[in-house]
């Protein structure tokens, strides 16, 4: 068993942060996990996006080019990305920042307005973390223990109250 | 051991440290920057060197001045980046100096492009500088075997007093995995330990100088002769490979680094489809494993070598079996990383010819 995820959008958004999560609940699972950030010329004030593989069995190739599952944050990766989704895949789209609807009948789309519901729950700068609750929520990946753990390893010691907001961020993406 | 996510470039350098490197001299440019943030970072906690040069020469003339001392040490960089330090390669080479050099490989000629490539292969096997030499070249295709690669450079750079260059690419250097640490004590040796290091001996013995300059013919033909001779040992010895599903294969994809395990999500696919598909990965590119290759492909018809460039490891493939099997090629180029499903494309396309 092998779910590939594409995480896309701004720079800033917290795009490669959120991937960097989503591995880390692998590795805290004990699967095999890779993750690929884009680099180069679209991450200076641009696009910015990462490759996340969490598998039973080591990763082939790391960069995930049909992706189970999306998650997009802007509205030119929106269109960069959806229709490279695998058939029966799931897209997690932010719509306080794409308007647009996809047309795809193949996938199942879940549109949350987590930049608007962020700035509403005191938590701007978190819509990344509130659709890694509905990818939680969509896909069974992560169970509230390894969620934890994975966070109490990629989060310092120093920063160690933003494992609370965190937690608060998922909770809130597992419930829309 | 516990298992933590790094990325390629970051794993390099830790196990570089704990492999014994006492001084890294370093020098920006992507995508293997983060070798040298991370020695920059590290070394001064560890008591070693961390020096960023003026340029990519300086960097390799540190590295050959400090590998005369006999303490281990590090440069490394990308692809046009390398290609500066080659005059100094060279000198290492040819004065007998054990060092290793980091090529995390991008699309080229010229500056070329950030994203990954393999364009480099002749460069790092037949003739990184001018001269008769060859380099240990190590191919990593994870971010353990980055770690695990450069502790191996380091023990036999010191044992053939020659340099040692890993070959990654912009895939590796940049993507996360998990991997593991064996416990070690961080030590680093003073070079005591070699009796041609060129370092303090209060007039106790004849003084080591380290040199490539030999005018009398005889005198460089008989260096040249000798170090050929230590080459000889090494491809007796020290060759790699890696052998995935060849045993009753019928088609061989020959495949290195990062580019072996997208063939090797290939080479499952076509197994699925009921093809009988193996591959063979060099992890050493020089001594290129021609023994292993031959034994691998002794039941198969077809070859397929996939790269990321227009094709330069193949000629080393068709040398080692002696252009006794069909051998064809897939590639990608310019920073573009190959798709498993074109790879699936290229087996189905060989094997169907095979079957008319």
């Amino acid at each position: 068993m092998m779910t590939e995820t594409i995480l896309a959008g701004f720079g800033g958004q917290g795009i490669l942060f959120a991937g960097k999560m989503l591995a880390y609940f692998g590795l805290m699972d004990n699967k095999e996990v890779s993750w690929l950030p884009s680099y180069g010329p679209e991450m200076r004030g641009g696009t910015a996006n990462c490759s996340v593989c969490i598998s039973d069995d080591a990763v082939g190739s790391p960069l995930v080019t049909e992706p189970d599952v999306l998650i997009v944050m802007n509205g030119p990766s929106y269109d960069k990305f959806i229709n490279d989704v695998k058939p029966g895949g799931i897209a997690i789209i932010d719509s306080t920042l794409i308007e647009t609807k996809c047309t795809r009948d193949d996938i199942k789309c879940f549109y949350v307005p987590s930049t608007q519901m962020a700035e509403e729950q005191g938590l701007k700068g978190m819509a990344n973390i509130i659709l890694i609750g509905k990818l939680i929520k969509e896909t069974g990946i992560a169970s509230d223990e390894v969620i934890r753990k994975a966070l109490e390893k990629i989060i310092p010691p120093a920063k160690a109250q933003l494992i609370d907001k965190n937690l608060k961020a998922i909770s809130l993406g597992m419930e829309v | 051991m516990e298992r933590k996510l790094m990325k390629g470039n970051e794993a390099l350098a830790e196990a570089a440290i704990r492999a014994g490197c006492k001084c890294f001299f370093g020098y920006p440019i992507t995508p293997q920057t983060e070798i040298s943030a991370y020695m920059s970072k590290r070394m001064p906690k560890v008591g070693g060197v961390f020096l960023q040069a003026e340029s990519e020469v300086s960097a390799i003339n540190m590295v050959y001045g400090c590998a005369s001392s006999g303490i281990r040490c590090m440069t490394s960089s990308s692809s046009p980046g390398v290609s500066l330090k080659s005059e100094g390669v060279s000198y290492i080479a040819g004065a007998d100096l054990p060092c290793v050099i980091i090529n995390v490989m991008r699309g080229g000629p010229g500056l070329g492009g950030i994203q990954p490539s393999q364009a480099d292969y002749w460069q790092a096997t037949k003739a990184l500088g001018h001269g008769d030499f060859q380099l240990l070249v190590y191919a990593p295709s994870s971010v353990q075997e980055m770690a695990d690669t450069v502790t191996k450079a380091f023990d036999l750079a010191d044992k053939y007093r020659m340099p040692a260059l890993i070959l990654a690419d912009g895939l590796l250097g940049q993507m996360m995995e998990p991997v593991a640490f064996e416990d070690v004590d961080i030590s680093f040796g003073d070079g005591s330990d070699k009796e041609w290091a060129a370092r303090g001996h209060n007039n106790e013995r004849k003084h080591n100088i380290s040199n490539s300059l030999y005018l009398k013919p005889d005198e460089l033909e008989d260096r040249i002769v000798e170090r050929f001779k230590r080459y000889d040992v090494i491809k007796a010895n020290h060759t790699e490979a890696e052998c995935y599903k060849t045993d009753d294969a019928e088609l061989i994809i020959t495949a290195y680094g990062s580019v072996a395990r997208i063939a090797k999500a290939a080479v499952d696919a076509a197994r699925a489809k009921g093809i009988k598909v193996g591959l063979f990965r060099p992890i050493t590119l020089w001594p290129f494993p021609e023994k292993e290759l031959k034994a691998a492909c002794a039941n198969a018809e077809n070859v397929l070598c996939v790269e990321m460039s227009m094709g330069q490891m193949i000629e080393d493939v068709k040398l080692a079996l002696e252009c006794k099997k069909n051998v064809e090629f897939f590639g990608r180029t310019g920073g573009i990383v190959p798709k498993p499903s074109e790879i699936l494309a290229k087996i189905v396309e060989m094997t169907q010819k095979g079957a008319e």
